[in-house]
C-alpha cells in the first residue's frame, strides 16, 4: 500500500511545484511586456517636464532633475503650427467640436440602423446590413478623393459640419455593426409585445430598446471617440486654417520648429492630444470589457 | 351572436412555401379556441396572423364583426401572451402592466385602478415595484397575464404560454388559465403543442398539421370521434391503438380479423350496421380494453391475449400486448393481477371502435 502511494504523491509534489515556477515566469513575462509598453509614456513624461538643457545634456530615461510645466504651458496655448504661435488650445476645442456632435450623431444612427435590421426584418434587410458592413473595410484613401467632391458640392468643405458628417458617414458601418449584433440577441417576442399593446416603431425603440443598450452604448461611444479623436487623414484633408483638429496640429508643431527642436513641448503637446482618449479608456473601460463580451439580455 | 373570431380561406406563404393552407375558423364570444399540432404545423404562424404580426397572404379574418384582414396589431383590440412571456426588462411589473394604457393615452386615474384590479385578481401585487429579472418563471407568467387582461380586449392570443414552466407548475398555471376564462367569460385563442392541456382547456380544439386543419370541433368529438390517423394518434396519451385489420360483413354487423403473432386471427365483431371497405385500421382507445369481467355492454368481447410487458402507473396500470403487428395498449385497473409472459383475458369495448381507411387514414364510420 505505502509502496504504490509513495511515488505518486512525489509525481504530485512535483507537478505542484512546476505549476507555481510556470505561474512566476509568466508574471515575469507579463510584467516585461507591461515595462517595454510603458517605457515610451514614461520617456514621454519625464521629457515632457525637463527642461531643453536638462534634455541636451541628461539621459533619455533619466528622472527630471528639476520638474518643469513650462513645456506644457507652451504647448497648450504658445506653441507654433506654422505661422501661428497658439499652441494646440483651438485645436484641441475644433476636435473636441467634431468629435462630440459626430460620436452622438454616429451612435444614434447606428442604434436606430441596428434596430431596424435586428428587428424589423424586411426584404433585402440582410443585403442593406452586409453592405454597410463592407463599408467598414472601405480603406479611408479610397474616399478621399469622392469625400473632397461631395462636402465642396455641399457647400461644408473645410468646415467643422463637414468634418462631422464625413466622420458619422464613416463610422455608420461601425456603429450598426455594434447595435444589430446586441439588438439581435433580444426575443422578437419583445417587439411583437410591444406591438400589441399599442407602440410604434419609434416609440418601442425609445422605451424599450435604448434602456436597454447602455453596454453597447459605451462600447461605440468608445469606439468612435477614439477613431474620430485619432483620426488624421480626414482631418489634414477635408479641413483649413482654423478648423483642423488637433492631430492636424500636433503634427504641424512638431514639424514646424524654427532652431533648436524643443522636445519638451513636443512630448508635452503629443501627451495633451492623447488625453481624452485615455480618459474615457479609464472612465469606461471596465464597460467596453463587459459591453464586447455581454451576450443575451435576460428578460 | 355574431362570432368573434372568424377566418375565412386564410392562407400564409413565405416566398413560395405554403405555411398555411385554406384556414376556415370561427368561435363565439367565450369560446376558448385551442389550436394543437406538433412543431411546425403553423399553429403559431396562425396566431400571429390573427395578431396581424404577420401579413396574410390570401383569405380574411375579422374580429367582432370588424374586418381586420389589413389593421395593424395595435387596432385589433387583442392581447397577447408569449411563450417567452416577453416582458419589457427594463420596466417594473407596474409599468409593464400599464404599458399599453400609456401608449395609449390612458389618463393616471384609469391605470392606477386598472392595474389594481388585475393585481389583486393575478394575487401579483407584492411583486409591482419589481423588475423582471427578479421574478421567477411561474410570476413573470403571471405578469405577462396581467398585462394582456387589464387592456379587456375583445380576444385573448396565448402562443405556448405554459412550456417554459415545470411540470407542476404548468398544471397549477392551467387550472388558474381555467378559472380565468369561467369567472372572466373572455374570448381566448390559445396555442399548444401539448394535447393535455388542448383537452383540459379548450372548448373548441383546431387540430393543425402541416398548415392543415385536420379537425374542428369539441374536446370530446375530437378526442372519440378523430377524423383521421392523425389526430387520433396524436390526441390521448397513451396514444389511440391503430391496428390493421380485415373487415368482413356479416348480417347485420361486422367481423374484424385481426392478425396475431402466434398466427391465428383473433376475430371480434362489431354489431353496427357499418360499410366497411376489406383492409381498415382499427381504433381503439387504451381506455376501452379493460381486463375481462370489469367491462360490460353490447358492444364487449373478450379475448385471450399474451401479455408482453406490465406497466403499473400508480392509478392504472398500462399492459401491452402485440396484436396486428402492432404494440396494443389495454389500461387496466391498479389492482390487476396480469403478468407478463401469461395469458389474459382482455374485454374489447367494439362499439367505441374507430375504422380509418388503410390508404388515405380517413375516417370510415
Amino acid at each position: 500500500m505505502t509502496d504504490l502511494s509513495m511515488p505518486q504523491t512525489q509525481t504530485r509534489s512535483q507537478s505542484a511545484t512546476g505549476k507555481i515556477a510556470l505561474r512566476w515566469l509568466l508574471y515575469i513575462l507579463l510584467g516585461l511586456f507591461a515595462l517595454y509598453y510603458l517605457m515610451p509614456l514614461f520617456v514621454m513624461l519625464t521629457t515632457s517636464l525637463k527642461s531643453l538643457e536638462e534634455i541636451r545634456t541628461g539621459s533619455l530615461i533619466s528622472l527630471p532633475r528639476e520638474v518643469s510645466f513650462d513645456a506644457w504651458k507652451t504647448a497648450w496655448s504658445g506653441a507654433c503650427t506654422g505661422i501661428q504661435c497658439e499652441g494646440l488650445r483651438p485645436y484641441f476645442w475644433n476636435s473636441v467640436l467634431i468629435a462630440v456632435p459626430a460620436v452622438a450623431i454616429s451612435t444614434l444612427l447606428g442604434a436606430l440602423n441596428g434596430y431596424v435590421v435586428a428587428q424589423w426584418r424586411f426584404k433585402g434587410a440582410n443585403i442593406i446590413f452586409s453592405l454597410m458592413l463592407f463599408g467598414c473595410f472601405i480603406p479611408f484613401q479610397v474616399v478621399l478623393l469622392p469625400m473632397a467632391r461631395l462636402l465642396g458640392m455641399m457647400g461644408i468643405a473645410g468646415t467643422i459640419p463637414g468634418l462631422i458628417f464625413v466622420h458619422v458617414i464613416y463610422g455608420l458601418g461601425f456603429t450598426t455593426l455594434f447595435f444589430r449584433n446586441y439588438y439581435v440577441t433580444i426575443p422578437a417576442e419583445l417587439t411583437k409585445a410591444a406591438r400589441v399593446d399599442g407602440a410604434g416603431f419609434l416609440r418601442i425603440f425609445w422605451s424599450i430598446f435604448l434602456p436597454l443598450s447602455l453596454p453597447i452604448v459605451v462600447v461605440t461611444v468608445i469606439w468612435q471617440f477614439t477613431q474620430i479623436w485619432n483620426d488624421f487623414l480626414f482631418g489634414v484633408s477635408f479641413s483649413q486654417a482654423g478648423t483642423q483638429p488637433v492631430t492636424v496640429a500636433l503634427n504641424n508643431i512638431v514639424n514646424s520648429t524654427t532652431g533648436v527642436k524643443e522636445y519638451n513641448v513636443d512630448m508635452a503637446a503629443a501627451i495633451i492630444a492623447g488625453l481624452p482618449t485615455l480618459l474615457v479608456y479609464v472612465v469606461a473601460g471596465k464597460y467596453f470589457i463587459r459591453g464586447l463580451t455581454a451576450g443575451s439580455v435576460k428578460g | 351572436m355574431a362570432p368573434i373570431l372568424d377566418i375565412n380561406n386564410l392562407f400564409k406563404n413565405y416566398g413560395a412555401t405554403e405555411i398555411l393552407k385554406d384556414i376556415n375558423i370561427s368561435i363565439e364570444p367565450g369560446d376558448f379556441l385551442v389550436l394543437v399540432g406538433p412543431s411546425g404545423c403553423g399553429k403559431s404562424t396562425l396566431l400571429n396572423c390573427i395578431a396581424g404580426l404577420e401579413p396574410i397572404s390570401g383569405g380574411t379574418l375579422s374580429i367582432g364583426g370588424k374586418d381586420m384582414t389589413h389593421v395593424s396589431p395595435k387596432d385589433r383590440d387583442i392581447a397577447m401572451v408569449f411563450q417567452s412571456y416577453a416582458l419589457y426588462p427594463t420596466m417594473t411589473v407596474a409599468k409593464n402592466i400599464t404599458f399599453g394604457m400609456k401608449v395609449r393615452g390612458v389618463d393616471q386615474a384609469t391605470q392606477d385602478a386598472k392595474l389594481k384590479e388585475v393585481a389583486s385578481l393575478l394575487q401579483i401585487e407584492p411583486l409591482l415595484n419589481r423588475r423582471p429579472s427578479q421574478l421567477s418563471g411561474g410570476q413573470r407568467q403571471r405578469v405577462a397575464m396581467g398585462r394582456a387582461l387589464v387592456r379587456d380586449p375583445k380576444l385573448f392570443l396565448f402562443d405556448e404560454p405554459l412550456s417554459n414552466l415545470d411540470a407542476k407548475l404548468r398544471v397549477e398555471m392551467r387550472t388558474e388559465i381555467k378559472k380565468l376564462h369561467q369567472t372572466l367569460d373572455a374570448s381566448i385563442v390559445y396555442v399548444t403543442h401539448d394535447q393535455i392541456e388542448a383537452m383540459t382547456l379548450a372548448t373548441k380544439i383546431v387540430v393543425l398539421k402541416g398548415g392543415v386543419v385536420q379537425q374542428i370541433g369539441t374536446p370530446a368529438e375530437i378526442y372519440n370521434n378523430p377524423a383521421n390517423l392523425f389526430v387520433a394518434d396524436f390526441m390521448g396519451s397513451p396514444a389511440m391503438n391503430l391496428i390493421p385489420a380485415q373487415a368482413t360483413k356479416n348480417g347485420s354487423g361486422t367481423e374484424i380479423a385481426i392478425a396475431r403473432e402466434t398466427g391465428d386471427t383473433l376475430v371480434l365483431k362489431d354489431t353496427r350496421d357499418l360499410s366497411l371497405p376489406k383492409d381498415v385500421i382499427l381504433g381503439l382507445r387504451p381506455e376501452d380494453i379493460a381486463e375481462a369481467g370489469f367491462r360490460a355492454g353490447a358492444g364487449v368481447q373478450e379475448a385471450a391475449c399474451l401479455v408482453d410487458m406490465v406497466e403499473p402507473a400508480g392509478a392504472d396500470t398500462y399492459v401491452v400486448s402485440e396484436l396486428g403487428g402492432k404494440q396494443v395498449t389495454a389500461r387496466l385497473h391498479a389492482e390487476t393481477s396480469a403478468q407478463a409472459g401469461e395469458m389474459l383475458n382482455l374485454a374489447f369495448d367494439m362499439s367505441k371502435v374507430s375504422y380509418f381507411a388503410k390508404e388515405t387514414g380517413e375516417r370510415l364510420n
